[in-house]
């Protein structure tokens, strides 16, 4: 048994009801590009850690920015799943505080034969009968274009998923206003 | 007054691009659009290729050539609004300062690079900004640049730049916000770093507008003045919504990808043809909204298809009595 392996077994993966750790238990990771976040959570995250994207601390904040919060003692263990995938954090420090919460509610619009996701400063339009993407509009980052011509057009089911090319917040919104749409139209 | 647009398009490959803006909406060269196959991808073209191309944004730079931009959203459609409106109120071609960015900040990097640099150049000038990654310490040292101007630039801030004006904590130093409700929630939250972040119980029905409005100056956290796109429009100065524009109805503008920039480039339009700010945010608003009931879009209609209809809107809304 790995090292990762013996850390997993000896700590709560995911807190039974999300009930949280008090913030003594827990790190953040900082990277130097937001994209690096969402590769790094995305690979914490199928590696079965129990981590959140949050804001910054006032202090550590630059623009457009992202860290990750995990449980401060599988320190290494993290490190050995983001090392695999060439991502090393800039710094990891203990968390003294609470930190803002990224978006959680969405707004519903419906249009008739087209339903309007929006998360955050972010919406996705999508045809009901057909699932197809028709329209991306709102956000402020410069990947929300691209973004915006990967997913037009194409349904939900066969869309590229957002966060696979995202790299700033407002892709990450984009992703919850993906994932929404999706549960909605069920 | 000189009117500078800044941003990126999202092709990686594009370095830094300066030059003034002119729209080709039909193919040839008229401003209606027909049924040929619209560009994906910026290039460089020749004169003779003109003809062929329809919904395009063309940048002409110092040395002559020109860029010919796909229209879509973002940027692009900010700037063809803006050459649009000022080609119809005769007014001088807007400038654009343009790179290539998916995301990753290095076109944005350029931009505000380009402008540090060329600071001294835009005293007296308008200035908009929009699709830049959000970074404080660009932000800052720009910002500095600019106040250091006489005269000093008309500030005009929409998308990553506005949150990052707000984020420094220098947002009052702007005279010009044009947020959406999502994005007015965010200025309203003094704690949010980024819309993605704004607090839930901000997060209200478009109807609280005014209240989130009066909330984000109490913080000192937007600009002078403040058009709010939604359902109802906006013009807020100093915490009170002086006016508020809601006809036209088009609640099916609201899904279509940069109808909120054609907003933000109708108003630095008209700023930059002399009208004052407020005049400039109503008709703004209104010309959006008429641009809306001209075109009859649904939820899935492209924001190309709607701009041939902005100078006849731009037209009704003048009639408008004041």
């Amino acid at each position: 048994m790995s090292f990762f392996d013996k850390l997993k077994n000896k700590l709560p993966l995911l807190s039974p009801g999300g009930a949280k750790e008090k913030p003594a238990g827990r790190g953040i990771l900082l990277f130097e590009h937001t994209g690096e976040v969402i590769r790094a959570e995305k690979a914490l995250k199928a590696a079965g850690f129990d981590v959140a994207v949050k804001a910054p601390p006032p202090a550590l904040r630059t623009g457009c920015d992202l860290v990750i919060e995990f449980p401060l003692l599988m320190e290494p263990a993290v490190r050995e799943v983001l090392l695999v995938r060439k991502l090393v954090p800039m710094r990891v420090c203990p968390l003294s505080d609470d930190l803002l919460e990224p978006v959680s509610l969405f707004q519903h619009k419906d249009y008739g034969a087209w339903l309007m996701v929006r998360a955050a400063n972010m919406k996705i339009t999508v045809d009901k009968a057909s699932r197809r993407i028709v329209n991306v509009s709102g956000g402020g980052c410069p990947d929300v274009p691209y973004l915006a011509s990967l997913l037009m057009g194409k349904s939900l089911d066969e869309a590229q998923i957002p966060l696979n090319k995202g790299q700033t917040l407002c892709g990450y919104a984009l992703q919850l206003a993906f994932n929404e749409a999706k549960k909605s139209l069920l | 007054m000189s009117w500078l647009i800044c941003g990126t398009l999202p092709d990686p490959g594009l370095e830094i691009l300066y030059g003034q803006a002119t729209v080709q909406l039909q193919a040839g060269s008229a401003l209606r659009p027909d049924t040929g196959a619209q560009m994906e991808n910026p290039r460089s073209t020749e004169p003779d290729d003109k003809a062929e191309l329809r919904d395009v944004l063309w940048l002409r730079q110092a040395d002559g050539q020109e860029i010919a931009l796909p229209i879509n959203r973002g940027t692009a459609a900010l700037a063809s609004a803006a050459a649009l409106v000022c080609a119809e109120l005769g007014a001088p071609a807007p400038y654009l300062l343009l790179a290539g960015d998916r995301g990753t900040g290095k076109g944005s990097r350029l931009v505000y690079d380009y402008l540090l640099r060329h600071a001294a150049d835009f005293a007296g000038w308008g200035i908009t900004f929009h699709y830049l990654l959000p970074d404080v310490e660009w932000h800052n040292k720009l910002l500095n640049a600019f106040d250091a101007l006489e005269p000093r630039p008309t500030l005009c801030a929409d998308a990553g730049f506005m949150y990052v004006a707000k984020m420094s904590g220098h947002a009052a130093k702007y005279d010009l916000f044009t947020p959406d409700a999502g994005e007015l929630a965010f200025l309203a939250d003094e704690k949010a770093p980024h819309p993605f972040y704004t607090r839930g119980f901000l997060l209200a029905e478009e109807e609280k507008a005014p209240e989130l409005a009066a909330r984000a100056y109490e913080h000192a956290n937007t600009a002078s003045t403040m058009l709010i796109k939604g359902r109802t429009d906006y013009i807020v100065q100093a915490g009170k919504a002086l006016e508020s524009i809601d006809y036209p109805m088009v609640p099916n503008l609201e899904p279509i990808g940069g109808t909120g920039d054609t907003v933000a480039g109708t108003a630095s339009a008209l700023l930059s043809a002399g009208y004052p700010m407020l005049r400039a945010c109503r008709l703004a608003a209104q010309a959006n909204r008429f641009m809306g009931q001209l075109a009859q879009p649904s939820p899935a209609t492209q924001i190309a298809e709607l701009l041939a209809q902005l100078p006849g809107a731009l037209q009704l809304a003048l009639q408008e009595p004041q």
